[in-house]
């Protein structure tokens, strides 16, 4: 018993080491505790709600676009989507062969998808196709039970009702750019798209609206469990109203039809443009959901342009157009008065070189406003060698040429006034009197755009700075633009000669001689591609010398006009690419324009902000 | 001393209803309790549902807790004459895992025996001590001194290292030796000996690293440095700490628990149940928790302090020692304290094994409660 009490002795000591030990270490347990939810509490449930906490976009909804009168150019339309959860898909390939038979997705939408699957994380929703339409919707819906991961969405697209018509101007929405994703959070958005051309690229900003957030709960995978408030709603984007008058416009391109050309339609008092118009067209709605990389090639190649909009980007040289300008400068300096008069016989020698009038046979004794009427070019020559070339580039910029008007549509140009100056700078050439004479009558290097036709005629009629706008939603002093610094007696002179060119006699008689419900007046021009405009350039390299395509080799066909001539209401510039002469081609569908536009028009008309 | 030896044995020959009588109703109440919170947290776990985990965890502890029941009123002798075969069969099974095994969590460890996958490491933990205590029964004082005398109690003890080290289960071999050495601490051998072998540990654990496997490396780099690679290993603890932290003093509140319901924590049904545990009732709940395991373990020694036979006394305390380990590195590893090495906290832990140790533990602890009177010869309990 003795050795067992000894025995006993050193276990019960050293039991009772071991639960002191133990007491030790369950303090030190509960110490470290203490010292993660007490003393750091703070910094751990801060970490924990950065966990969990995730704040998700919300896309605003995008501000559309109006005509004058309240029509919708671009506006949002329900968009019926499918969409796949990768981690909720069984099998992803059986999957996607299933959905196949709904769908028609092509090799290279499923390439898509598949690097889109591989390359995003598994609960993150990759769309396999946008724009279904309901039959096929409902289908899918039906089909849904069978199809693990799929599923269907209704988000909002954008909607151009107007299409081809209103391509130019609206321009459309596409995906970001892959570099641009990170620019915005938004852009990351599954389906989010941005403006690419045209109004909706330059407005972007006012269109867009703001983003609203809400906080998500999610769990370590990502995935969004539920969500928790408060929630900051999106702000609508702003709308867009527009001078433009969609009925009208839609009335010009139907007109133009597969011509190549740009025209512009002003209201003369305000400078509203009512129309605005470029063909051939393309169709908006088609970038929306992407664009077929066949349709986009056709578009690129295609050498009328359809991607240009002709009416602020196409130059072309004004041709006769110009002829009211040139014979003003000719007036303000008294180098003229209306009665002067020169004698053509066709032609007009300068040197060694010869100068021809359109009218081979020659106009015989004209006076200025005979030779606008008739668009005589001899006349123009003689006024070309008294008056310097700078003189008729000040006259024609005052009229607006050689400038933009920064309207907020995309590419408008400045078109090209040359002076001695601009010969120097560009040429390292002196200028030469034999280049002032192929301006007199709109040809060498001058340039001009159809919006800057429209606002010289707009000019010409009024007699005021008419400063043309779009976005009727800037504001602006439209009561009033400041008198032109011209002679009113040299410009009722030459308005007179405007309206002689539709007469007996005149240029566009015979064209336009048709009874028109009010009296108009205008100018032929018609102008031979020599020099072709800078944006044509690329697409015609080479086709000069190749006569499988005579189309390009032809002269363009401009009129510019405005009406009625009592009290002028709407300015017109039509410019037809190739379209043949001036009189035949541009002539009668700036009549039939002029008149439409006076239908809706008729009287002093009030401008709708 | 007569009339103990004419008296005694009908004063210690219980009926089984008297032994019944004579159980300690407390620890058998603590455990009770500690698996209720077991139900509650696996129910959580589930996002608040019985199945799959909790309803199941309830039926093995009903289970369970009738086999510990039964255990505690089986004698101590049997228990004691059972000491070296249930070694064996321990070793035994250990072999068998080797070659027929199922493979989980990156190791041979379980054996399908039909109704449960049963896991011999654990059952070894209980064998081990029960065969060292057997041994040291019958040795005296200063036997148990000599360095002599250590040559079968190491044996005891390396042999099944070696087989759960080899599985490899690192957590459950360290345990083993672990439990094993205070089991031989308290059998009164040298201290110096353990000063000896702890210091010699450091070169051990240098020579045993190039062996261990690149995630046992990993386990043990990280819980250096959990934040050098908060989306890798370092990420378990990381996640770990911000629940157990960000529970505060009382907690996010049953099933409000953010990281655990979101899944940020990794194994929440095994290893990292006390996480789930603190987030949602803070450190209020885990000491409440820690508390029970503290009076149930403070039990098993005080069993043994009051119990006459050296067999019982090393039984019930080794195994008071070696459950507490248990306790202590899980709730190390979930704190950062401890590396990850893959304990559960037992009777809260989904798992069958972890629980079926600490039942059988603690019948056995109780039985020795039960027969702490009695008295048994050294040479062994007289009855096989």
């Amino acid at each position: 018993m003795a050795r067992e009490g000894l025995r006993y002795q050193t276990y019960s000591r050293r039991a009772l080491l071991l639960a002191g030990l133990q007491g030790i270490v369950l303090g030190a347990l509960g110490l470290r505790l203490y010292y993660l939810s007490i003393v750091n509490g703070e910094k751990y449930r801060l970490r924990a709600d950065k966990n969990r906490i995730s704040i998700r976009l919300i896309a605003p909804e995008r501000g559309e676009i109006y005509d004058r009168n309240g029509e919708k150019l671009a506006t949002n339309t329900q968009d019926l989507r499918a969409l796949l959860v990768p981690e909720q898909a069984d099998q992803l390939e059986p999957t996607l062969a299933k959905v196949q038979q709904i769908i028609d997705l092509n090799d290279r939408r499923l390439s898509r998808i598949r690097r889109r699957i591989s390359r995003q994380r598994k609960f993150v929703p990759v769309t396999l196709a946008q724009g279904l339409d309901w039959e096929t919707f409902s289908r899918l819906n039906v089909e849904i039970p069978q199809l693990p991961g799929v599923m269907t969405d209704a988000g909002l697209s954008r909607l151009y009702p107007g299409g081809e018509s209103i391509a130019h101007l609206v321009g459309y929405m596409a995906s970001p750019d892959e570099e641009d994703v990170y620019k915005s959070p938004l852009y990351q958005l599954p389906g989010f798209k941005i403006g690419k051309q045209g109004l909706e690229r330059r407005y972007e900003a006012l269109l867009r609206g703001a983003s609203g957030t809400r906080r998500v709960e999610v769990n370590a995978v990502g995935r969004e469990i539920r969500e928790l408030p408060p929630r900051e709603e999106s702000i609508r984007g702003n709308d867009l109203h527009l001078t433009l008058d969609m009925p009208l416009q839609q009335y010009v391109m139907q007109e133009l039809g597969e011509e190549a050309a740009g025209v512009v339609v002003m209201d003369i008092a305000s400078g509203d443009i009512l129309a605005m118009a470029s063909s051939p067209g393309y169709d908006p709605n088609e970038f929306t959901n992407g664009i077929s990389n066949a349709n986009w090639q056709a578009l690129l190649k295609d050498p009328r342009t359809p991607l240009l909009n002709k009416s602020v980007s196409g130059q072309y040289p004004p041709g006769s157009t110009i002829k009211m300008v040139v014979a003003l400068a000719a007036l303000e300096q008294g180098l003229i008065t209306p009665d002067t008069t020169y004698y053509c016989n066709g032609k007009h020698r300068l040197g060694d070189h010869t100068f021809h009038c359109w009218q081979n046979r020659g106009h015989g004794k004209l006076n200025m406003l005979e030779a606008i009427a008739k668009s005589c070019d001899v006349y123009f020559y003689e006024i070309a060698e008294k008056l310097d070339i700078d003189l008729i580039a000040d006259m024609a910029s005052r009229f607006g040429l050689g400038t933009t008007f920064d309207m907020g549509v995309d590419g408008e140009k400045e078109g090209l006034l040359p002076t001695r100056e601009w010969k120097r700078i560009f040429q390292q050439q002196s200028w030469q009197l034999g280049e002032t004479l192929n301006v007199a009558i709109g040809q060498g290097a001058m340039l001009a755009t159809p919006l800057q036709l429209a606002v010289m005629t707009a000019r010409l009629a009024s007699g005021q700075q008419t400063t043309p706008r779009i976005v009727a939603d800037i504001d602006r002093d439209e009561s009033f633009f400041a008198p032109l610094d011209v002679n009113p007696f040299h410009l009722e002179t030459v308005q007179r000669t405007m309206e002689m060119v539709m007469e007996e006699g005149g240029t566009a008689h015979d064209y336009a001689r048709r009874k028109s419900a009010t009296k108009q007046a205008g100018k032929t021009g018609t102008a031979q591609v020599r020099r072709i405009s800078l944006a044509e350039r690329q697409a015609e390299g080479g086709v000069l010398d190749n006569d499988e395509l005579p189309w390009a080799s032809r002269d363009h066909a401009l009129f510019v006009g405005y009406a009625p001539v009592e009290a002028p209401k709407v300015a017109v510039s039509v410019v037809v690419q190739h379209g043949g002469g001036g009189s035949s081609v541009a002539a009668p569908l700036a009549r039939r324009i002029m008149d439409k536009a006076l239908e809706t028009y008729p009287a002093e008309g009030e401008v709708q902000a | 001393m007569g009339t103990s030896r004419m008296f005694g044995p009908r004063r210690v020959e219980k009926s089984v209803i008297q032994r019944f009588a004579s159980l300690n109703w407390g620890i058998v109440l603590a455990t009770i309790l500690i698996a209720t919170v077991g139900f509650a947290m696996l129910f959580s776990v589930a996002d608040g549902q019985w199945d799959p985990w909790a309803s199941r965890h309830m039926m093995r502890f009903g289970i369970a807790l009738l086999l510990m029941l039964a255990i505690a009123v089986v004698d101590i002798r049997y228990w004691m004459a059972l000491a070296y075969p249930a070694w064996f069969a321990g070793i035994t099974l250990l072999f068998a895992v080797e070659f027929i095994g199922d493979t989980g969590m990156g190791g041979q460890r379980w054996l399908d025996i039909g109704f449960m996958r049963l896991q011999p490491s654990e059952l070894m933990k209980i064998a081990v001590v029960m065969a060292i205590a057997r041994y040291y029964h019958g040795r005296t004082q200063l036997q148990s001194r000599s360095l002599k005398s250590l040559l079968v109690p190491g044996l005891l003890l390396m042999i099944p290292f070696a087989l759960v080290y080899r599985q490899p289960d690192l957590g459950t071999a360290i345990m083993i030796i672990a439990g094993g050495a205070a089991t031989l601490f308290l059998a009164g051998v040298p201290a110096w000996m353990f000063v000896t072998a702890a210091v010699g540990v450091v070169p051990l654990a240098f020579a045993i690293w190039p062996f261990l496997n690149t995630y046992q490396q990993n386990r043990v780099l990280t819980f250096f440095n959990p934040e050098s690679d908060p989306l890798g290993a370092g990420y378990q603890i990381t996640q770990s700490k911000i629940a157990l932290g960000s529970g505060g003093m009382t907690g996010k509140g049953f099933l409000e628990g953010t990281q655990s319901h979101l899944n940020f924590l990794p194994e929440m049904k095994t290893d990292f149940i006390f996480t789930v545990l603190v987030e949602e009732f803070g450190l209020m709940g885990a000491t409440i928790v820690l508390g029970l395991y503290g009076i149930v373990l403070s039990y098993g020694l005080l069993i043994g302090i009051g119990c006459r036979n050296q067999f019982g006394r090393l039984l019930a305390s080794g195994l008071a020692i070696a459950l507490f380990l248990y306790v202590m590195i899980n709730v190390g590893m979930v704190m950062g304290l401890l590396p990850v090495v893959g304990v559960p906290l037992p009777l809260i832990s989904w798992g069958g094994s972890s629980m079926l140790t600490w039942m059988i533990a603690y019948g056995l602890i109780l039985s020795v409660s039960v027969h702490r009177h009695v008295t048994i010869a050294p040479r062994g309990s007289g009855i096989v």
